[in-house]
């Protein structure tokens, strides 16, 4: 019994001893823990709490309201709409298909909408909300508004919408925003891009001033869960608006002028300020609805609209490059008189046709104009005096002129897609074709057709350079964003002397106010604003010798696609002239006929517009009631 | 009790084990066990539902019990220890053929009011065996190595069936509860040694036969950032909770890894993640002292008590504790791998925290019949 005492007391001893040691392993593990505690608590905590941080705030960005472009006189053309879209949080929602089966009732959705939807299920997280239908109208959300206790987890939000007033008439120059491309939103910096549904210009001016437009985006920081989901906003830093640009053109005249082309399967008209390059108007037919482009066109009418033969979606005004035909007819005569090869009276014998090197050029007129003074030639748009003129001038010296009134470059007007246009010359040819200029070439672009190609608004230039007194006015369609407007009226002079420019715009005046001029049906009668101009009608096949002998087709009897051009360029009011205007008709017909009435509308519209305005700017100058004398405030 | 002859020397009064239960202890569980109430209560955005107030109930379930247990005589639970593993062992085995597929590994059997996981209460009743086994033993005995085959049985055993579940965390600790009982026991050094070794030479085998999620925590462990959405994103979050908890804390019901659910399994395995978040290093550190006064109760109840199956049994349950403790703070802080061990009495969980009061109870029995004798077989043979 002691014995088992004793043994026991030595176990014991044992066991307290080894306890002491456990207890030590013990102490000494948790001292780990606590040094651990040290290093993550203490020594880490900086980074720790910029970890939790980050967990714990997303930051969003808020997409500021896109900047409006208004007209010279402060008309909107492009503007942000209200947009009501239907939204749905799944996990208040329930079944889904149950839900939109309840909302088809209230707001028709399509087999289309449907389908977006459910494909949309699966990707979008149960609490974060999907759209149903965008483009709500006022009907359709009080309908839901008053449904709403039957309709859990369905909301409407409100977003903006980029809207085009002018719709069809503004479409070429302003352009439209889209989405954002993968490619666009490599190339970028700015984190706006990244939105969903954030749209940028893609066209038109909206793409040349994006960056204004666009604004700066505003941030707000937000308390998100483990999943994503928003529990509260913590800040709110509003964005930058985008700027507003204030263009040249005025929104009446290009109404109206579109108006006017619409008449005509395919045209465009250039109206522009002679002294300081603003353009008035800039009009493309036919157009297409730019809101179907800033809602997302659907596949099927973007397909329509790329397969139109007659080009909706060129704007032809820059972009579309035409023979100029006997507008050009201007340039020659004025080349001539200044390298002295003819003077304004020296006559030239038109019988029908004329030979050179084995080939027979010949007049539009059968029959021939007989002999031609300058004044005459322009007055009918003799060809065979031009034929004269031109072998004597050379093509080098024709280029030459040319290209000092603005043709064969771009003009460099802010809308983008412009086109330059081709002024041929022997370097020229021998680079391009790898054949040497030969002398019938110069016959022929002397009357503006071969190698000769310019856009509408290069012609609108070229007029607006002789109808300022030969100065080198460049266009522009932007007054000013969001800043002074600074009127360039002064730009470097052509080098033409004023009386050679004289003695063609008198010309100009023969083909419009003189009696067998071949605009003078289409002259201006109201005192003050009378115009100037030139016809032309531009080839665009060739007439054979067969056709030739047994008589020319009449336009009228060949397909649309291969009638001529109809090209008039013109200015007004003689006096001191202000607008120059180029319009021309894609096949059709003769440029007296058809594209010179035209442009005389126009541009006793723009002058018209100016008179009315002067008087009611006149009426409000008039004090409405005059102020008692004697009574100070 | 006529089968259980305890002597009338030995036995007291009911008012006398009152007297004696060690109420500072009982206290202090109630403190602990309360800062758990607090983490759950924060762990539901400050509702008491669903965990804080299914867990008060649980702890006073567990209180009952404790205290129950804490009065019958410690010759009887001496009587009971091999009748009361066997029950847990075939519960174990139970485990194996209609246990719940939890979370990848069969670890319940639904009793009904609580589902039960045999292996929690097996670390319990491996002490109570153990304890038993080695009560008689003289330290000629444990020097014999044939006399050690029977307890090695008795912890392998379960060890095996627990790790078949898989379960490898709880494998671990009941390997080394053992293991705390042998070298309390008097078992030689060099024999630990010997197994430490044969078991370290083990190793590349035991991969092969480890679960791919086993490796997967194992691998995740040596390189969390490896694994930044899995297994590796609950120790990135863990830390980053830590971390920015700092010195103080960011507040009660204000920790924003846990309130916004950043925080994997807050309410059990992280709870205290949460804590050290919400109270900072010095919230965790206090916390940490208040768990090492319970380990001190037990250490002192073990050390006071003059007989072998006392101290085995109470220095033995304080080793489970302290390993519930170091295994589960260590893990959440990335020192070891992520092997699912509860925080007793703070983590939300129904068998842990009555394997746990169990656990006290027995604690406390020992405390109150600390002067008992005792017989090689439990029962006084003066």
């Amino acid at each position: 019994m002691l014995s088992s005492f004793d043994r026991d007391t030595e176990r014991q001893r044992l066991l307290t001893r080894r306890t002491l040691v456990l207890g030590g392993m013990q102490a000494a593990a948790v001292s780990a823990l606590v040094a651990r505690l040290y290093y993550l608590q203490i020594l880490e905590a900086d980074r720790y709490t910029m970890l939790a941080e980050d967990n714990r705030i997303s930051l969003r960005l808020l997409s500021p309201p896109r900047g409006l472009i208004v007209d010279r006189y402060g008309v909107p053309l492009a503007l942000n709409e209200q947009n009501f879209r239907m939204m749905m949080v799944r996990e208040q929602a329930g079944d889904v298909e149950a839900m939109l089966q309840r909302l088809s009732k209230l707001v028709p959705l399509t087999e289309l909408d449907i389908r977006r939807v459910m494909r949309d299920v699966p990707r979008t997280r149960p609490f974060a909300p999907l759209t149903v239908k965008e483009n709500l109208s006022w009907d359709q959300v009080s309908a839901i508004e008053l449904n709403t206790p039957d309709l859990p987890g369905v909301s409407i939000e409100v977003g903006q919408v980029r809207a085009y007033p002018f719709g069809e008439t503004m479409a070429h120059v302003l352009g439209y925003v889209g989405v954002v491309s993968e490619k666009e939103l490599q190339g970028s910096e700015d984190p706006l891009l990244s939105l969903p549904g954030f749209r940028i210009g893609k066209n038109g001016l909206e793409k040349a001033h994006d960056l204004a437009l666009r604004g700066q985006a505003g941030t707000q920081q937000l308390e998100v869960n483990a999943v994503g989901r928003v529990v509260r906003e913590l800040s709110r830093q509003e964005g930058q608006p985008g700027k507003q640009v204030t263009l040249t053109l005025d929104a009446k005249l290009q109404h109206y002028a579109q108006q006017r082309l619409q008449e005509h399967p395919s045209a465009a008209a250039v109206v522009m300020d002679v002294r300081s390059g603003g353009v008035l108007a800039l009009c493309s037919n036919p157009s297409f609805d730019p809101n179907q482009f800033a809602m997302g066109i659907g596949y099927d009418a973007y397909q329509a609209l790329l397969a139109d033969e007659r080009g909706p979606l060129t704007n032809k005004a820059i972009a579309g490059q035409y023979p100029p035909g006997s507008t050009f007819k201007c340039l020659v005569a004025l080349a001539a008189l200044e390298a002295g090869v003819v003077s304004a009276e020296h006559r030239v014998y038109c019988n029908d046709h004329m030979e050179l090197g084995g080939h027979r050029f010949h007049c539009w007129k059968k029959g021939g104009h007989g002999a031609m003074n300058m004044h005459d030639a322009l007055k009918h748009s003799c060809d065979i005096y031009f034929y004269e003129v031109s072998r004597r001038l050379g093509i080098e010296r024709i280029a030459e002129m040319a290209r000092r009134f603005g043709l064969g470059s771009k003009t460099g007007l802010e809308v983008p897609g412009e086109r330059a246009g081709l002024v041929p010359d022997g370097k020229w040819k021998r680079a391009t074709l790898k054949e040497p200029w030969y002398d019938g070439e110069t016959l022929i672009n002397s009357i503006g057709q071969g190698y000769m190609l310019a856009t509408p608004l290069q012609l609108a230039v070229m007029t607006a350079r002789m109808a300022n007194g030969g100065y080198a006015v460049e266009p522009h369609v932007t007054k000013s964003v969001e800043s002074a407007y600074e009127e360039r009226t002064v730009w470097p002079a052509i080098g033409v002397k004023p009386e050679n420019l004289r003695l063609v715009i008198d010309g100009m005046n023969g083909v419009v106010n003189e009696q067998g001029g071949t605009a003078y049906a289409s002259r201006i009668t109201q005192v003050g604003m009378e115009m100037v101009g030139k016809t032309g009608s531009s080839q665009v096949r060739r007439i054979t010798m067969a056709e030739r002998a047994t008589g020319v087709r009449k336009n009228e009897d060949l397909p649309w696609k291969e009638r001529d051009h109809a090209l008039f360029i013109s200015f007004a009011p003689i006096q001191n002239p202000k607008y120059a205007c180029a319009v021309i008709v894609e096949h059709g017909g003769g440029g007296s006929k058809v594209a010179a009435p035209i442009a005389r509308d126009i541009l006793l519209e723009c002058q018209m517009l100016d008179a009315a305005r002067a008087t009611v700017a006149q009426q409000a100058e008039a004090p409405a009631e005059p102020v008692a004398p004697g009574t100070k405030r | 009790m006529s089968s259980l002859d305890l002597g009338a020397a030995d036995t007291m009064s009911l008012g006398e084990k009152l007297a004696q239960i060690s109420w500072s202890l009982v206290l202090l569980i109630c403190v602990v066990a309360s800062v758990g109430f607090a983490m759950l209560y924060s762990a539901a955005n400050g509702n008491f539902d669903p965990w804080a107030s299914r867990q008060i109930v649980r702890f006073c379930v567990g209180m009952v019990m404790m205290l129950t247990i804490a009065l019958v005589d410690i010759r009887v639970w001496m009587k009971l220890a091999y009748p009361l593993y066997g029950i847990v062992f075939l519960l174990l085995i139970a485990v194996e053929l209609v246990g719940d597929v939890g979370k990848g590994a069969q670890r319940w059997i639904d009793l009904g009011f609580i589902q039960l996981q045999p292996s929690e209460v097996m670390k319990v009743t491996l002490t109570l065996a153990l304890a038993r086994y080695f009560h008689g033993a003289t330290l000629e005995d444990t020097g014999r190595i044939p006399f050690l085959f029977i307890p090695l049985l008795i912890i392998f055993a379960p060890v095996g069936l627990v790790l078949m579940q898989p379960n490898l965390g709880t494998s671990l600790i009941l390997v080394m509860i053992g293991g705390a009982i042998f070298f309390l026991s008097g078992v030689r050094l060099w024999k630990f040694g010997l197994v430490i070794g044969s078991v370290l030479a083990a190793i590349p085998i035991i991969w092969q036969f480890m679960h791919d999620y086993q490796k997967r925590r194992v691998l995740t462990f040596l390189d969390p950032e490896n694994d930044p959405l899995g297994m590796g994103y609950h120790i990135t979050q863990s830390k980053i909770a830590f971390g920015s908890g700092g010195l103080f804390g960011k507040g009660f019901l204000m920790g924003t890894q846990s309130h916004l659910n950043f925080l994997p399994e807050k309410q059990t395995d992280f709870i205290f993640t949460m804590l050290a978040e919400e109270f900072g290093m010095v919230g965790a550190v206090g916390f940490l002292g208040l768990y090492c006064l319970l380990l001190l109760f037990g250490f002192v109840i073990g050390l006071r008590c003059r007989h072998q199956f006392g101290r085995l049994v109470a220095l033995g349950l304080t080793v489970n504790l302290f390993l519930y403790l170091f295994i589960n703070v260590a893990m959440i802080m990335g020192l070891i791998p992520v092997v699912g061990v509860p925080l007793p009495l703070i983590s939300y969980g129904g068998t842990a925290t009555l394997a746990v009061m169990i656990g006290f109870g027995l604690l406390l029995s020992v405390h109150v019949h600390r002067d008992v004798r005792m017989s090689k077989r439990g029962i006084t043979d003066f």
